[in-house]
C-alpha cells in the first residue's frame, strides 16, 4: 500500500501538489507513480520562466522501461525546478513527495488547487 | 524461419473472437473516398524467370559510363569481401531484429558502427543509423529545437551552399513542427559561407547553424570562425560532414572552441554502392550532454546478471513504441544492412586506408580540374581548398555537352543552373580514386572535342 501524505492534493494522473506559504505550488509525482515507473534514470526539466496551461505537459520523468509526462494541475509559470534531480534522478523513487519534488508554479488564479483530489479521494483512485 | 500466412480458418476464427463480420470492416475508419477499390494501374505479376529478364535488359542499358557525378553520392571502390561477409547468413537483415537482445552479433556491429562514426566525427554518441543524410539533417534540426529550450525563435540558419536537397528535405520535415530554416548567402568568389550575412544576424535569437564541411561545391568552409559565431549568438551548430572527408580534416567535435554540437551526414560513401537514390544511410552524433534527444536506435554495452559484457537497445523508453505520439522522433528503424556493409568497409580499410581514399580523391579531383581548365572556355569558378569536388563554368549551356559526353559513355558531372541559377553555366565534377590519369585524359579529349565542335 503506497503511501498518501494527507497535507497535499492530488490529480488522477498521479502528481501532487504542495500549497507553500509563498501561495506557490510545489508538484511532484506521487509514491505510486514511482512505483509503477521504476528506477527512474532522467528527469527533463523545463524552463523556469515558461507559463502552461492546466493539462499540459511540463515535464518528462524516464526510467529504464518507460518516459512519463507530469501534466499542469492548474494554470501557472514555472518558477522553479528541482536542480537536484539532474544529478539524482532517484530521489523521486527514494523519496517522491520530499526531496524528489519536481518543480514549483505560481498558479494564475487562487484556489484553484481546491478543486484537486483531496487525499482520501486520491486513495479512493488507487483503489478502484 | 518459413513465412506461414493464415488460413482461412485462422482468420474466420480471430475475427470471430473480436466480432467482426470482415477483414474490409478492420479498416471502416478510412473514409470510403480515400479508399482503392482496384489497382488497375499495377500492372499483373510476371515470374522470377520474366522479371530477371526484365531487370538485366534494364541494367544493360545503363551501360557502365565513366561517372565524374558526385553532388552528395560518391562512387569509392568497394572490396569484393565487404558485400561477401555482409551477406552472409549472420548478417543478412535489413532491420535491427524486434527481440534485440536475442541478435547480441548484430547489436555488437551496430555499437562498433557507433564508435567508428562517433571517432570519425569527434563526437560522443552516435545512433544506429538513419535513412540517409537529407532525413539525418532533418532530424539534427527537430533535436536542435528540442534541445535548446532557450531558444524560442524557432529559427535555424544555413550556412552558404549546404546541399539543396537536404535543406529542403529538412524544411518539408520540420516546417510542420513551426521551424523555419532560412539559408544564407555564399562568397561568389569563394563558394564559401560569407561572414558578412552571418554578422548580419548577431544578437537575433538563432536556434541553430547548419554548416557543411566540405560544402555542396566541395570547397573547405572555415569551420572555425562558424561554430564560434554560433557559439557566441548562443546557437547550437550542426555539423554536415562526408565521412571519407573526416579521415583527412578536422572532426566537427573539435571546430571552433566548443565544438560542434551535432554532426550529421550521409553515409553512402563508406562502402555501399551507387544506385538510384539509394539505399543509403544516414548518420547522426551529438555531444553527451543532447543524447536524450537523440532519435532512433541507440546500442549500448554493459553486463548481464553473471557480470558477463553484452550489448543492448538503450535509451528506448523515448521510442514511439513507447511513448507513441510523444516519441523523441518518427524514426523507428536504420538501415541496418546498408550500416553493416559500412561497418565492415571501415573495418578492412581502417583509419590508414580511410585517410588513402581520402587523399587519393583529394589529389584526382585536382587533376581532373587542371585537366578540364587546360580547355579553352572552361574556367574553375571558385578559389581556395577543396576536397574531392569542384564547380567549373563553361562558356555555353552544360546541358548539350553533358549529352554530348553522355553518348560517349562519360557521365561528366552535375549541372547546376537549376539549384543557382546566378552561377552561369556551372558544373559541378568529382573524381574519386576510382578514376586514373587515363580516365581523367578521356574525359578533357572528349570535352575539348566536343566544345570545338560545337558553336558558342
Amino acid at each position: 500500500m503506497s503511501d498518501v501524505p494527507r497535507d497535499r492534493r492530488y490529480t488522477e494522473s498521479h502528481e501532487w501538489i504542495e500549497m507553500l506559504a509563498d501561495g506557490t505550488a510545489r508538484i511532484g509525482i506521487t509514491d505510486h507513480a514511482q512505483e509503477a515507473m521504476g528506477e527512474l534514470v532522467f528527469v527533463d526539466l523545463p524552463e523556469a520562466g515558461r507559463t502552461v496551461k492546466r493539462g499540459e505537459s511540463l515535464a518528462v520523468v524516464e526510467s529504464v522501461k518507460a518516459a512519463s509526462d507530469i501534466y499542469a494541475p492548474m494554470d501557472g509559470e514555472i518558477v522553479e525546478t528541482n536542480g537536484r534531480l539532474t544529478a539524482s534522478p532517484e530521489l523521486v523513487n527514494s523519496a517522491p513527495f520530499g526531496d524528489g519534488w519536481i518543480l514549483r508554479l505560481r498558479p494564475a488564479r487562487k484556489g484553484d488547487a481546491d478543486q484537486l483530489l483531496d487525499a482520501a479521494a486520491y486513495q479512493r483512485t488507487l483503489e478502484s | 524461419m518459413p513465412f506461414s500466412p493464415h488460413t482461412d480458418e485462422e482468420i474466420r476464427s480471430m475475427l470471430a473472437a473480436i466480432g467482426v463480420a470482415g477483414i474490409d470492416d478492420l479498416f471502416d475508419e478510412i473514409p470510403a473516398k480515400l479508399r482503392v477499390r482496384s489497382l488497375d494501374a499495377v500492372p499483373e505479376q510476371v515470374s522470377e524467370m520474366e522479371i530477371s529478364r526484365i531487370m538485366h535488359e534494364r541494367a544493360a542499358r545503363d551501360g557502365q559510363p565513366l561517372c565524374f557525378i558526385g553532388a552528395g553520392a560518391y562512387e569509392h571502390h568497394i572490396p569484393a569481401a565487404i558485400w561477401e561477409i555482409a551477406t552472409r547468413g549472420e548478417y543478412y537483415s535489413a532491420y535491427t531484429p524486434y527481440q534485440a537482445e536475442a541478435s547480441q552479433g548484430t547489436l555488437q556491429l551496430i555499437y562498433e558502427f557507433q564508435t567508428m562514426m562517433c571517432g570519425l566525427t569527434g563526437l560522443d554518441v552516435s545512433n544506429a543509423s538513419l535513412y540517409e543524410g537529407a532525413s539525418a539533417l532533418a532530424e539534427a534540426v527537430l533535436m536542435a529545437v528540442r534541445a535548446h529550450r532557450k531558444s524560442r525563435s524557432r529559427r535555424v540558419l544555413v550556412a552558404g551552399a549546404v546541399n539543396p536537397r537536404y535543406v529542403q528535405v529538412a524544411r518539408t520535415i520540420a516546417s510542420a513542427q513551426g521551424i523555419t530554416i532560412e539559408t544564407l548567402p555564399f562568397d561568389p568568389e569563394r563558394g564559401t559561407a560569407l561572414m558578412d550575412a552571418l554578422e548580419r544576424n548577431s544578437g537575433q535569437d538563432v536556434t541553430a547553424l547548419v554548416v557543411q564541411q566540405p560544402n555542396y561545391f566541395g570547397q573547405l568552409e572555415d569551420v572555425d570562425a562558424l561554430a564560434d559565431w554560433a557559439h557566441a549568438n548562443s546557437a547550437l551548430l550542426i555539423g554536415v560532414a562526408n565521412p571519407t572527408s573526416l579521415a583527412l580534416l578536422r572532426p566537427p567535435g573539435d571546430w571552433g572552441v566548443q565544438g560542434a554540437d551535432i554532426a550529421c551526414g550521409e553515409g553512402q560513401p563508406l562502402g555501399v554502392p551507387l544506385a538510384s537514390g539509394g539505399p543509403y544511410f544516414g548518420f547522426l552524433t551529438c555531444r553527451e550532454a543532447l543524447m536524450r534527444q537523440m532519435p532512433g536506435r541507440i546500442v549500448g554495452r554493459t553486463v548481464d546478471l553473471n557480470n558477463r559484457p553484452g550489448f543492448t537497445l538503450t535509451l528506448q523508453a523515448r521510442e514511439q513504441h513507447i511513448r507513441r505520439s510523444k516519441a523523441t522522433s518518427n524514426i523507428c528503424t536504420n538501415q541496418g544492412l546498408m550500416v553493416t556493409g559500412a561497418t565492415i568497409y571501415l573495418s578492412l580499410l581502417g583509419p590508414e586506408g580511410l585517410a588513402r581514399v581520402a587523399a587519393s580523391s583529394h589529389a584526382r579531383t585536382n587533376d581532373l580540374v587542371a585537366a578540364l581548365t587546360a580547355i579553352p572556355g572552361v574556367r574553375l569558378r571558385f578559389d581556395g581548398p577543396r576536397f574531392h569536388e569542384a564547380v567549373l563554368t563553361l562558356d555555353r549551356p552544360v546541358r548539350g555537352l553533358l549529352e554530348g559526353l553522355a553518348a560517349r559513355n562519360i557521365l561528366g558531372g552535375h549541372e547546376l543552373s537549376a539549384e543557382y541559377p546566378d552561377l552561369g553555366n556551372a558544373l559541378l565534377v568529382c573524381a574519386t580514386e576510382t578514376k586514373s590519369s587515363h580516365d581523367i585524359g578521356n574525359y578533357a579529349a572528349a570535352l575539348r572535342e566536343l566544345m570545338a565542335g560545337g558553336r558558342h
